[in-house]
């Protein structure tokens, strides 16, 4: 049975000029221990079905579901308090900024006590000790320094360590990272994709990685869903994907990847819609 | 083939003022570098932030003056502390940012746009800057329509071609190209892309295309120029670079950078799954 299991999810934003359907009909499962990558271009609504699932979206959105399982539990109808013992505990989620995602006001050591007295209910000296093992499970050098340290005292790749850890804390079974490296350095992104790879295997969680970017999905994922413009185009295991994509729209984005260039020139997405409507 | 650009020694100091808490430092940003690139070649720039690649770009569009070393322009020297650079050499070398979302005023009309630096730099009558903006925007794949519009009224991939344009209106030489496709969509990028390499074919331009991603350069250049620290740790041609970098840093980029190629694929998920069956066994 999937973990977390979404049938047809329809979100649509009020906006002044009307309705905006961001995600239209989309079908989301994955599985216990898996890695499953939601790869969009900017507007695919990648983001917002994730949202919809952590109860993070405005007021100003209708979300609207066949089905949205969590373990078999139906989310949509959660109070409130329920849905808060289920988010932020076993399921977590880190985002594309890591600098401006945590509090400057506060050290990192105490923001990730914080959660672990909030979430886990343990002592000040139990999360302190806590959140050292923490913080060396994700590789922070100088680990009882770094939870002194303010937010802007660290670089971005620590950062991101940082909301790692607090993400891990709980012992989530499904963390969703929303284009964890996309704000870092080539080589930090490589650390960061190893890292969160190695935990996931460690702690047997799933991941759901949403990215615009096709070779941290080569290099990370299992399964594979494709969306464009709020339609799920493509649903594949990684290597069926990228051997013989079979939706159209799968074949112009990876056709359109410098390193796949062939001639002279890149064919674009726009290209290869007006070749397929040409036969 | 004539040299265009070239950079002898370049470095570039950073004063860092003392404040409360500490005395003034001075940042070496650049530490020396050296380059050259012939008409109509492309020169990519590759490092990570912190590297010195974008200061080495400002420098080489003639908007941050280099602390120290020569730089050669038509094979003249150009040193904008003495003299701010006249319209003359305005028109040689232009620049295009990274983000098309802040470097459009978002007051100003896009014709207003592609005909203001024929106002500064030239003595052109309105009625012909006018024709000329609107030939611009043909040729970037815009069109006459998009003359009276403002910024937000296009899309990420749009104004990327406006900047273009805007850049282009003085028939620049030499063209600095800072992070041109990062911010934009894959699908978007390669048409951006193949903009440029027409552009390049057209009018005979020489680019430094400054950037971050591996694969972008290796579409793009004919020489690159690895940057680290502010050092140039390796410079070669294409070919030279990709096939066999010699520096670490460079094999240490290569070894980051994400592959999209089948077989690497098939050998991940073979790991996974032998690591899984080890586990479960």
């Amino acid at each position: 049975m999937a973990l977390l299991n979404i049938r047809n999810l329809t979100v649509r934003f009020a906006t002044a000029t009307g309705s905006f359907t961001a995600v239209d009909g989309v079908d989301v499962s994955v599985d216990r221990g898996e890695v499953l990558a939601i790869v969009g271009e900017s507007g695919s609504g990648k983001s917002v079905s994730m949202l919809a699932v952590m109860g993070l979206l405005p007021d100003t959105a209708t979300i609207t579901a066949d089905e949205m399982t969590y373990d078999g539990r139906d989310i949509s109808n959660m109070t409130r308090a329920e849905r808060r013992r289920l988010i932020g505990r076993e399921i977590t989620m880190i985002f594309q900024e890591p600098v401006a995602s945590l509090n400057p006001s506060f050290t990192t050591g105490f923001q990730i006590e914080e959660v672990l007295r909030v979430n886990l209910g343990l002592s000040k000296r139990e999360a302190r000790a806590r959140a050292l093992d923490l913080f060396r499970a994700v590789g922070i050098p100088e680990p009882e320094e770094k939870l002194r340290a303010y937010p802007h005292q660290m670089s971005g790749g620590q950062c991101q360590r940082v909301m790692i850890a607090m993400a891990i804390a709980s012992k989530p079974r499904l963390l969703i990272a929303d284009e964890p490296t996309t704000a870092l350095d080539v080589t930090i992104q490589k650390q960061i994709l190893d890292l969160l790879m190695k935990l996931q295997e460690e702690y047997g969680m799933a991941l759901i990685l949403i990215t615009h970017d096709m070779g941290v999905v080569a290099e990370t994922a299992d399964r594979v869903v494709v969306q464009y413009k709020g339609r799920k185009m493509e649903e594949a295991d990684v290597l069926s994907l990228f051997e013989a994509p079979q939706h159209p729209y799968t074949r112009a984005l990876l056709s359109a990847l410098p390193e796949n260039a062939t001639g002279d020139r890149l064919p674009t997405v726009s290209d290869y819609y007006s070749q397929e409507a040409g036969r | 083939m004539s040299v265009v650009l070239e950079g002898r020694g370049i470095t570039r100091d950073y004063h860092v003022p003392g404040g409360l808490f500490g005395g003034a430092k001075t940042v070496r940003a650049l530490k020396g570098i050296d380059f050259k690139v012939e008409k109509g070649k492309t020169l990519a720039i590759v490092g990570e932030s912190g590297s010195g690649k974008s200061t080495l770009g400002r420098i080489v569009a003639l908007i941050d003056p280099a602390t120290g070393g020569e730089l050669l322009i038509d094979g003249k020297p150009v040193d904008i502390t003495k003299a701010r650079p006249g319209p003359g050499m305005r028109s040689r070398v232009q620049m295009v940012f990274q983000n098309p979302y802040g470097s459009l005023n978002p007051r100003q009309k896009i014709g207003n746009v592609l005909m203001e630096p024929l106002v500064i730099n030239t003595k052109i009558p309105a009625a012909e800057r006018r024709e000329r903006a609107e030939a611009m925007l043909i040729r970037v794949g815009l069109g006459p329509e998009h003359f009276n519009r403002y910024p937000h009224m296009f899309s990420g991939g749009q104004r990327q071609r406006i900047a273009i344009a805007r850049a282009l209106m003085l028939n620049p030489a030499l063209l600095v190209l800072d992070e041109p496709v990062s911010a934009l969509d894959l699908s978007v990028q390669a048409q951006v892309l193949n903009l440029l390499a027409d552009l390049q074919d057209e009018f005979g331009l020489t680019y430094v295309f400054v950037s971050h991603d591996l694969s972008v350069v290796r579409y793009i250049a004919d020489e690159v120029m690895v940057i680290s620290q502010g050092e140039a740790v390796e410079q070669g041609s294409r070919e030279e670079v990709f096939a066999n970098p010699r520096h670490p840093y460079t094999r240490q980029l290569f070894a980051a950078t994400p592959v999209t190629d089948v077989e690497a694929i098939r050998a991940r998920v073979a790991r996974r799954k032998a690591a899984r069956g080890a586990v479960t066994a």
